[in-house]
């Protein structure tokens, strides 16, 4: 029968994408999952006995001493939901822009530009965020411009402060925040702008009206997609920020390299991985509902 | 005065290859209150540039457009009383049926009640009633054709302009909506100016044709007058079918023309301006010409059946190009092979430069 053998080779098609993400994605996610409700080990590992005051910990109640509260590590968390989503839409307002202005572009000018979007990924970021360093520092190239042209006199304290890791962050994620952009304003019918101008729509009018619209799906996928790395990066702060600037990222690398205490880390991962899915399921389902109602 | 005067309008583009092109090489062009007329012309002929220059979207390089009077130049597209039906309709795939519709007014603020009495009322007028609530993507290609109609009118414009709006739709639609566009436009009582490159089209609705060429304004009349009288061999060719005579004037008399083809046939034509000795084209369509018992001898080459009629190709004995000639179909109709005899109604042909 046409349709068994047609399933067979489906299946046949889907194993080793199955196979792979079965292995490498949801068995450490498991491993993670169930250490977050284990016994920290004195020395590093885990000692294999139920524990939830690794939760506990994260909401304020350090190893179930009730008597006293202390939320830092909410703090820490929302800051990291802050700085993403700061990143989000900064990277938005420069990106949306320039996505309509390439797509305009001449096609060979248009290819270009992409490739130079795209040139980045062709060294590490590490280098790339030193280079940052070098810029930011007291006596850096930007310092040292700005007290050259006489607008500053004291140099200024960008560096291991939020505002340098926001900057890093948005400098790492413009390029996956621009070519999902770029997919939707290229793929807006023109027509459709001339058609709301004809009926009388101002430009204003016409960009809230059809423009965003029509590009929303692109909005907020490239939001997605800038959001989760964003939310757990530790590169950036470790680099750029200070000891504000920390972020979640960072204290789940220092659990699990320098703290050792895997049970805690693991189970910060879990919260971190559920507040990201919470708030994209939401803003999500409000974009969906939003976008009837406009209908 | 005329709804619309179009004076010395001027429009180029540089080619890819440097040159200036004019897609618009000196337009006049007026336009009553309430006329139906079509700009008719092959692709790149500047309709559609013209067309968009009355919308808005395109500028002038130099020239005058003015709709009462008034210069449309300094004004924005969003500020013309001039509405566009686009040829791919440009539905607003985000918004229902009914909101495409009501945008005009949504975007100038009227009242909800309001808006949606005129949104029932344009979707009544297009045969589209109850379909408000409907997606434009649920919609066959006639129905966001009217769509994009009824969005068109909502604001009572005083001139509609359509692109091209009927190319998409299979040939029985089509033929349904140049009716009913033409009717639309009866009871609206607004100007159309309706682009095309399909000429049956252009004579089927049009007041008034507009034939372009080059960025230039060839012929303008009505499609009685392109058709029977065409300006010159250009339009003669464009507009139908016909049968053109390369002749040189033998003699004038009474009012009449004689013109002698290479061949010796002749051809009893209006004198006009022609003169004895005058090199022109003598135009006939196929249906000028009838089968007779005498007249020019020819023999069908080839009888090609279209349902009531049949479309005759027939080499005249004299030689030269074939004649087309449209007959009524019948049972002793002429076949491939078959000699016959071609008369033609004296009053028919026309004449029109060689050039």
């Amino acid at each position: 029968m046409a349709t068994r053998r047609q399933n067979l080779i489906l299946a046949a098609l889907l194993a080793p994408v199955t196979l792979f993400l079965g292995v490498f994605f949801l068995l450490p996610l498991l491993i993670i999952a169930v250490f977050s409700l284990l016994t920290p080990g004195l020395y590093g590992g885990v000692e294999w006995a139920f524990y939830h005051w690794n939760y506990g910990r994260i909401f304020g109640w350090a190893d179930g001493i009730a008597e006293i509260f202390e939320p830092i590590y909410l703090r820490i968390l929302a800051r990291s939901l802050g700085f993403a989503a700061l990143t989000v839409i900064l990277c938005l307002i420069l990106c949306y822009p320039v996505a309509f202005w390439v797509s305009r572009l001449p096609g060979r000018w248009r290819l270009f530009f992409l490739f130079l979007v795209t040139l980045p990924f062709f060294s590490s970021l590490i280098v790339r965020l030193y280079a940052w360093l070098l810029i930011l520092k007291p006596s850096g190239v930007l310092n040292a411009g700005l007290i050259w042209a006489g607008l500053i006199d004291q140099p200024l304290e960008i560096l291991y402060t939020p505002a340098a890791v926001v900057l890093g962050m948005v400098y790492v994620m413009v390029p996956f925040m621009f070519l999902p952009l770029y997919a939707a304003v290229d793929n807006l019918d023109r027509a459709l702008i001339e058609a709301s101008m004809d009926l009388g729509a101002s430009r204003v009018q016409t960009f809230l009206k059809v423009v965003l619209p029509q590009t929303l799906p692109g909005i907020l996928g490239g939001a997605v997609i800038v959001f989760i790395p964003s939310v757990g990066n530790f590169i950036v702060p470790d680099v750029l920020g200070g000891a504000k600037g920390l972020m979640v990222g960072n204290l789940v690398e220092q659990q699990f390299l320098s703290a050792r205490n895997w049970p805690f880390g693991a189970a910060l991962s879990m919260i971190v991985m559920a507040v990201v899915l919470l708030v994209l399921l939401t803003s999500i389902a409000r974009a969906r509902r939003h976008g009837g109602q406009n209908a | 005065m005329a709804l619309l005067e179009i004076r010395a309008a001027r429009r180029e583009f540089v080619t890819p290859e440097g040159g200036r092109l004019a897609a618009l090489d000196g337009i006049d062009l007026d336009i009553g209150a309430n006329e139906f007329v079509t700009l008719l012309g092959p692709s790149g002929c500047g309709k559609t540039t013209l067309l968009r220059a009355i919308s808005g979207f395109e500028g002038l390089d130099g020239g005058t457009i003015r709709l009462d009077g008034a210069d449309l130049a300094a004004l924005p597209p969003f500020r013309r009383p001039v509405n566009t039906v686009f040829q791919s309709y440009a539905l607003f795939g985000h918004m229902s049926v009914a909101r495409n519709v009501g945008y005009a007014l949504e975007v100038r603020g009227a009242p909800r009640a309001r808006r949606e009495a005129a949104v029932a009322e344009a979707l009544d007028k297009v045969g589209l009633a109850g379909m408000g609530a409907r997606r434009p993507s649920q919609l066959s290609g006639g129905q966001r054709q009217r769509v994009a109609l009824a969005r068109a009118i909502i604001g009572e414009p005083r001139l509609l302009l359509l692109d091209e709006p009927l190319s998409a739709l299979d040939r029985n639609l089509r033929q349904q909506m140049q009716i009913e566009l033409k009717t639309l436009q009866d009871r609206l009582g607004i100007a159309f100016i309706f682009v095309t490159h399909d000429q049956e089209e252009a004579l089927t609705m049009s007041d008034r044709i507009v034939v372009m060429r080059a960025g230039r304004i060839e012929q303008i009349g009505t499609p009685r007058e392109i058709y029977r009288r065409p300006g010159n061999r250009f339009v003669a060719e464009f507009i139908g079918e016909t049968n053109l005579f390369p002749v040189t004037i033998d003699r004038v008399e009474a009012g009449r023309a004689v013109g002698r083809t290479a061949e010796g046939l002749e051809f009893l034509l209006p004198a006009g301006t022609a003169r004895a000795g005058d090199r022109a084209l003598a135009v006939l369509r196929p249906a000028d010409f009838s089968l007779a018992d005498q007249g020019i001898a020819a023999t069908v080459t080839r009888a090609v059946y279209l349902g009531s009629d049949l479309h005759l190709f027939a080499q005249p004995a004299a030689g030269g190009p074939e004649i087309r000639v449209t007959a009524r179909d019948s049972a002793s109709a002429p076949q491939a092979g078959a000699r016959v005899h071609l008369a033609y109604d004296p009053q028919a042909p026309h004449l029109v430069g060689a050039a």
